[in-house]
């Protein structure tokens, strides 16, 4: 009776789905089911808050700092992404090549990606100082500027500074990817696209390209949210500041909720995130898991 | 011997002597406290990781001193002080975590319910002190009854100016009054030794100097009812002012946070700033010469005051908080109060140099405001300390306002032209009023 129980496939396999299930629903959909239903309450830190519908929301909407979050956190993202998706290919093209030192290059290339968030937010903290900047200093020294750089000083300044930090960081993480997927890429195709006359252009473009399109929906998801809900760098090295300028939807939503105690407001804020996720989420697997141009015909 | 020794010297024995006599004000011979302890009690205490290192050798001294005494076992953790508020409420929320906290500003008036009441505690010791400072009850005493925490101190955010740089600018003393000050920064400035205030999100020094701002030109966030009021005349000529005033600063002010302003000060950029007495322990115990060599040229002196004639400031409040679920809370209380005794806290003062003021009356007297003519100014902290929901109730509204900058952030916009003093003042009304619910 016990061992056909335990032949039985259906069975077995949810038996073994089951710690997975349960560590899911324990730390990712309790949560999030939470964090949904503080969005609509007026829940504040050590008071258990009362349904208020969507009044957090229609707060939101016309805050004028909510609003500033939400464009400096498209921008961020999707600047960040775009040159992350385009030096991090590029980086893999030429890491993809036989290279002397290769393997030691390609440990080197993923250090941003290992130091730390909050360690490396410290170091570009000191880049960006108003007064200690290296950058500053070295261009100072150069004769090429006559007072130093406001880096985070200057709201516009401020926003392609904490962008460019975020690309530093993420760079690494879409090249070694991208560089996993080319390896995949069967140099055979290459040999026979050469013997057919392809340019090198032409053999990136009809070759590469679109066998490396599955990694790159991937890849380009996970970079979208890892940026989308950035939070340490931002923490690092502005608290949102100058005047609310690098203040991401997720900085604003802990400031709101945590310290500011207005836990319901900070979930309303974060929940807010939640649409342009799944948006990205979605763009990138219908968007880019075209097959039938993988395989050399052309989408429906 | 060089001045420094001397000075040194003169500074260990005069604390070393007050310490050898008896407290010099007459000590309430009829507060009484007796309470024991559980058996078997063992403590958690979250505290804030020390600003000055005094500060925490001489709290694990105490700590140890309480152990010995008690056979009480106590386990410290620090965490950054921001960092302390977060990890409060959520002990609050799920009742389990440290059974004695050390929060900062109106934390207590987030979760009253949840903490024991102390009010035989506060009152022993208010009696064996000469009383608390009144700040300390509008923390902490909200319904004037019942007291929901004990105060620790306030660390005072003070002036901080290179006084060889202040004479230079043709001032005697640190200037009195707004107008002087204005004037003072302005040549400051001109002569290539600007001064800087933080407006950045700083939680400390930039909210700390933009509400005095804000008050000693009379305006402030809401009434004594809670009404935002914040868009007022005086609010504007505040902003018009600190128009003129960020145009004396050092440039890259708006990016400052906390540490900012004691780095740049101690490499000599600056010549005004806001700050507790770390910068001056800094240079006192810097083994970096040129630092060392600042003390002397260091002095402190209280904000100048306005048309409103205050000087006050929202300096950083300290309390002690004992949650319900504690399983010792007779131990918890008699903790708070041995740390809060003479013997102790008097000697954290002095380890601190006076990076925190006392919250009762006596300890105006501890050696350390006058051992050395720099520590004074900091000693009334706690005493002149504004909250920063001022002129209203401290809960959630004035907590949220204070952690969402909507002071510092308005002050900011129109210093820095961002926006017409007009305009700041009328965003920081829109996101005043959602936290106070018009």
């Amino acid at each position: 009776m016990k061992s056909s129980y335990f032949d039985n496939k259906n069975t077995l396999g949810l038996l073994f789905m089951l710690p997975a299930g349960v560590l899911l629903l324990l730390f990712l959909t309790y949560p999030l089911g939470l964090g949904t239903w503080l969005g609509f309450t007026d829940a504040k830190i050590g008071r258990a808050g009362e349904w208020i519908g969507i009044e957090n929301f229609q707060f939101l909407i016309g805050d004028s700092v909510a609003r500033l979050s939400l464009f400096n956190t498209l921008f961020y993202t999707t600047v960040a992404s775009v040159l992350k998706f385009v030096l991090g290919l590029w980086l893999a093209l030429i890491l993809n090549r036989h290279l002397p030192f290769k393997s030691f290059i390609r440990a080197i290339v993923l250090l941003p990606f290992i130091v730390p968030t909050a360690l490396s937010a410290i170091a570009f903290w000191w880049i960006y100082d108003s007064q200690f900047s290296v950058v500053s200093w070295t261009l100072s020294k150069m004769g090429l500027i006559d007072r130093y750089i406001d880096f985070l000083g200057e709201p516009w300044l401020a926003r392609l500074s904490v962008t460019a930090a975020n690309i530093w960081r993420g760079v690494p993480f879409v090249a070694i990817s991208l560089l996993a997927g080319l390896q995949t890429i069967p140099s055979s195709l290459y040999e026979a696209s050469s013997i057919d006359g392809a340019t090198p252009w032409q053999q990136f473009w009809n070759v590469t390209l679109p066998l490396l399109t599955p990694i790159i929906a991937v890849v380009m998801t996970f970079s979208v949210l890892f940026t989308f809900t950035d939070f340490q760098l931002i923490y690092v090295l502005t608290r949102g500041g100058p005047l609310n300028a690098t203040h991401l939807m997720a900085t604003l939503s802990f400031q709101r909720g945590i310290p500011g105690g207005a836990l319901g407001e900070g979930a309303a804020l974060a929940m807010l995130m939640v649409p342009f996720l799944l948006s990205a989420i979605l763009f990138s697997y219908f968007g880019l898991q075209r097959r039938a141009w993988q395989q050399g015909g052309s989408d429906k | 011997m060089s001045n420094k020794r001397r000075d040194l010297l003169k500074a260990g024995a005069g604390v070393a002597a007050a310490a050898a006599f008896p407290m010099i004000w007459a000590k309430d011979a009829h507060a009484q406290w007796n309470s024991q302890p559980e058996k078997g009690a063992k403590l958690r205490v979250l505290r804030w990781s020390r600003f000055v290192q005094g500060d925490i050798d001489q709290y694990m001294k105490n700590v140890q001193a309480f152990t010995a005494k008690y056979g009480i076992e106590v386990r410290v953790d620090s965490e950054s002080w921001e960092d302390v508020r977060p990890k409060a409420a959520v002990a609050a929320n799920t009742g389990a975590g440290p059974d004695i906290i050390l929060g900062t500003y109106d934390d207590a008036n987030l979760y009253p319910e949840k903490l024991v009441d102390v009010t035989d505690l506060c009152n022993y010791l208010g009696k064996k002190y000469g009383g608390w400072y009144p700040t300390c009850e509008l923390y902490l005493k909200p319904d004037g009854k019942r007291w929901i925490g004990v105060p620790l101190g306030a660390t005072g955010s003070m002036i901080v100016y290179r006084e060889s740089q202040v004479k230079a600018a043709g001032f005697d003393s640190f200037p009195k009054d707004t107008d002087g000050f204005l004037r003072m920064m302005k040549v400051l400035k001109d002569k290539g030794t600007p001064g800087g205030f933080a407006l950045g999100h700083a939680t400390g020094d930039a909210n700390t100097w933009c509400h005095w701002l804000v008050w000693t030109f009379g305006g402030k966030l809401v009434d004594a009812k809670n009404n935002v009021v914040i868009n007022s005349p005086e609010t504007l000529r505040a902003l018009e002012y600190s128009k003129e005033l960020y145009g004396t600063f050092i440039p890259g002010t708006l990016s400052w946070l906390d540490p900012n302003n004691n780095k740049v000060f101690l490499d000599g950029q600056i010549s005004v700033t806001n700050n507790g007495i770390s910068i001056y322990y800094a240079s006192k115990n810097s083994k970096d010469p040129k630092i060392n060599a600042l003390q002397t040229d260091i002095n402190h002196a209280r904000y100048p005051a306005g048309p409103a004639g205050v000087s006050s400031a929202c300096h950083l409040f300290m309390n002690q908080m004992i949650f319900k679920y504690t399983k010792y809370p007779k131990a918890a209380k008699e903790f708070i109060r041995f740390m809060m005794e003479e013997e102790q806290y008097g000697a954290w003062l002095q380890a601190g140099i006076g990076y925190t003021a006392g919250p009762l009356v006596a300890y105006e007297k501890n050696p350390i405001w006058t051992v050395d003519p720099k520590h004074t100014a900091y000693r009334d902290a706690c005493k002149e300390l504004r909250p920063a929901g001022y002129a209203g109730k401290l809960g959630y509204a004035s907590a949220g306002a204070l952690a969402d900058f909507i002071i510092v952030d308005m002050v900011a916009e129109a210093a820095s032209g961002d926006k017409s003093p007009k305009e700041a003042v009328e965003r920081a009304t829109k996101r005043a009023e959602r936290y106070y619910k018009v």
